[in-house]
């Protein structure tokens, strides 16, 4: 490498300099909220701005979770996001592995996947079919009318292309049939993938709001980004997280820091996966991109 | 003689194809078995749906049904056209995502050439996790997050008392909500705007630096001369298909930004359809909005993937 003039090295430390006040900036509302979501009112009130708890105070989670449509919000979160996946993931591969195979009308099939990528019916048409399957405030309004993404469809039917067919070709001489082939064969050569696209449908799943807004009344349903808005945008707060949490504590923690923790705790999932998340999605965007 | 053999009726050419064709399927009935659930699901729950739009030319009425309803032909794309509320929702709709266009979409440009500046790999790392984090949140914690900031004793109104300015009511004035909706998206999506730079970024080969250096063409110049354009026909093709996208506001970040105060200057197609079909049952009329996004979303779509392809680009499909 070449030797770097004075105006490159004050260029190198501005651009990094830069980057260091935009993380900064991306980092900052998680850690503020982290401090504020186990301090006291009075902390939280001397300092205006708390980067770290100063005693740590438990409060505002011991109320969350003596709430019950706070509780009920998270099991229903769970149950949706777990057996949302799971349907999404045994339709999208079964369909993506039959679209490979030599079957009739498989280029009709594949145009009319993609055209609904590009034209759907809309809201209405859609809500009432949702309705008109029964599915309306049953949590499978969450879950059968999301079944398929299309586009991960595609994505994961040109992944099974990339296998080699000489595998299924001898296990097709040897009589297995196209199912013994997808699920003995092609689903453990898939894992990585199959795990990756179940994280994509997962985060979906976990942070979707509209469906829930859209498809469920009754408030026992409600999923944790419903009750999420509840609580911190329609400045419900308290009240939001109902009366069995007033009995278990006399006073009750100030909104601010009931907000924060509520924040944190539909956050944490989907920080403990970042990891991977970060790993699987660059490599789908990656994928999406490079079509054959 | 034994005429048998010429006797024999002989299948016709049709007949043996149409058996063939039934073999083929009977052979490959178990992956037909895979695709039928799929094949369901779009069939239930995006081709009926479509059918449903000709909620659009009726004049829906709950109780006898979408069988039952009297037809109207267009009257509801008249009035389509005729209301002041659907130009002014349309209006908001493409300022929104013309805004978008404007300041957040060059951000993640500079953003990838900045990072792509960077010579401390593991520097590199950090700051990319940093600012992918904020992609994977819902739109409910990152407006949440904008509200409890923004809020009238929230933290930036604090610090404005504090230096002995006036409180600003954020989140229900009309004119800061369109700036406040496109920095939202700049914070969430900035950073994972990047990745398909930086992928084309990898790819330029670093011959091409080592020769620019050589003929004594500084950082700025590499940039300008190598970099950017390395990265033209990535920039090119988002665009394009980004404005095939321009009704695609988002439904839930906006949804969830509303209030009566900004509603004159917020609300945007999908959000009106949901008012008006959900909310006030004017089933047929919201139909009729969301079909005229849908085919106009369609147009686009159609024109920005031909336009990319005359780049000598992919498109979309």
């Amino acid at each position: 490498m070449h030797h770097r003039t004075w105006a490159e090295r004050i260029g190198d430390s501005l651009n990094v300099f830069a980057l260091v006040l935009i993380s900064l900036v991306m980092l900052f509302p998680f850690v503020y909220i982290f401090a504020v979501s186990f301090s006291s009112l009075e902390d939280v009130l001397r300092n205006q701005l708390l980067l770290w708890p100063k005693h740590w105070v438990f409060d505002s989670y011991a109320y969350i979770f003596a709430s019950k449509p706070f509780l009920t919000s998270l099991y229903v979160s769970t149950f949706v996001t777990v057996v949302g996946t799971v349907v999404n993931l045994a339709f999208t591969a079964s369909m993506a592995y039959g679209l490979t195979r030599d079957i009739y009308g498989k280029k009709w099939i594949l145009l009319s996947v993609l055209f609904t990528l590009i034209f759907s019916a809309g809201i209405i048409p859609t809500y009432m079919v949702v309705k008109e399957t029964g599915l309306l405030n049953s949590l499978w309004s969450l879950i059968l009318p999301a079944a398929i993404n299309p586009f991960n469809l595609i994505v994961m039917r040109q992944f099974f292309l990339s296998i080699p067919e000489d595998i299924s070709d001898a296990a097709l001489i040897d009589g297995a049939t196209e199912f013994q082939i997808f699920r003995r064969i092609i689903l453990p050569l898939s894992k990585p993938a199959l795990a990756a696209f179940s994280l994509f449908y997962a985060v979906a799943h976990w942070n979707s709001y509209f469906s829930a807004i859209l498809y469920l009344n009754d408030p026992a349903k409600w999923t944790i980004q419903v009750v999420l808005r509840q609580i911190v945008i329609a400045n419900e707060g308290v009240s939001a997280l109902g009366a069995e949490a007033r009995q278990v504590m006399e006073n009750p923690p100030p909104p601010i820091t009931i907000q924060m923790a509520a924040i944190m705790i539909a956050t944490v999932p989907i920080l403990l996966f970042y990891p991977f998340l970060q790993k699987h999605f660059a490599k789908g965007v990656m994928l999406g991109s490079v079509k054959e | 003689m034994n005429s048998a053999g010429i006797n024999v009726e002989r299948p016709s050419v049709s007949q043996r194809r149409r058996s063939l064709v039934l073999r083929k399927i009977w052979r490959n009935r178990s992956a037909y078995l895979l695709v039928l659930p799929g094949l369901l699901f779009f069939i239930v729950y995006k081709y009926i749906p479509m059918l449903g739009l000709v909620l659009a030319f009726q004049d829906f009425n709950p109780f006898r049904g979408i069988l039952g309803s009297d037809f109207v032909g267009l009257a509801h794309f008249r009035k389509l056209f005729e209301n002041a509320e659907v130009i002014r929702v349309l209006v908001n709709t493409l300022q929104i995502a013309l805004l978008q266009l404007l300041f957040a979409f060059p951000l993640a440009i500079i953003l990838s050439l900045m990072l792509n500046e960077l010579r401390n790999q593991v520097f590199k790392r950090v700051v990319q996790s940093i600012v992918y984090l904020p992609h994977f949140l819902s739109w409910v914690v990152v407006v949440g997050i904008f509200f409890i900031l923004l809020k009238s004793d929230g933290l930036i109104n604090n610090f404005l008392v504090k230096l002995g300015l006036d409180t600003i009511p954020f989140m229900s004035s009309p004119a800061l909500f369109k700036p406040l909706v496109v920095l939202q998206v700049i914070w969430k999506e900035s950073g994972w705007g990047t990745i398909l730079f930086l992928a084309a970024l990898a790819g330029v080969n670093p011959s091409l630096y080592e020769a620019a250096v050589v003929d004594g063409a500084n950082r700025w110049r590499q940039i300008w001369h190598i970099t950017l354009p390395s990265i033209r026909s990535t920039i090119v093709v988002l665009l394009i298909l980004r404005l095939g996208q321009v009704l695609d506001v988002g439904f839930e970040q906006i949804f969830l930004m509303l209030n009566p105060f900004v509603r004159d200057v917020g609300e945007i197609l999908d959000t009106y359809v949901y008012e008006k079909g959900i909310r006030q049952s004017d089933v047929s009329f919201a139909t009729a909005v969301g079909l005229f996004k849908g085919l106009v979303g369609l147009v686009l779509v159609v024109t920005s993937n031909r336009l990319a392809k005359r780049f000598g680009e992919q498109g979309l499909y």
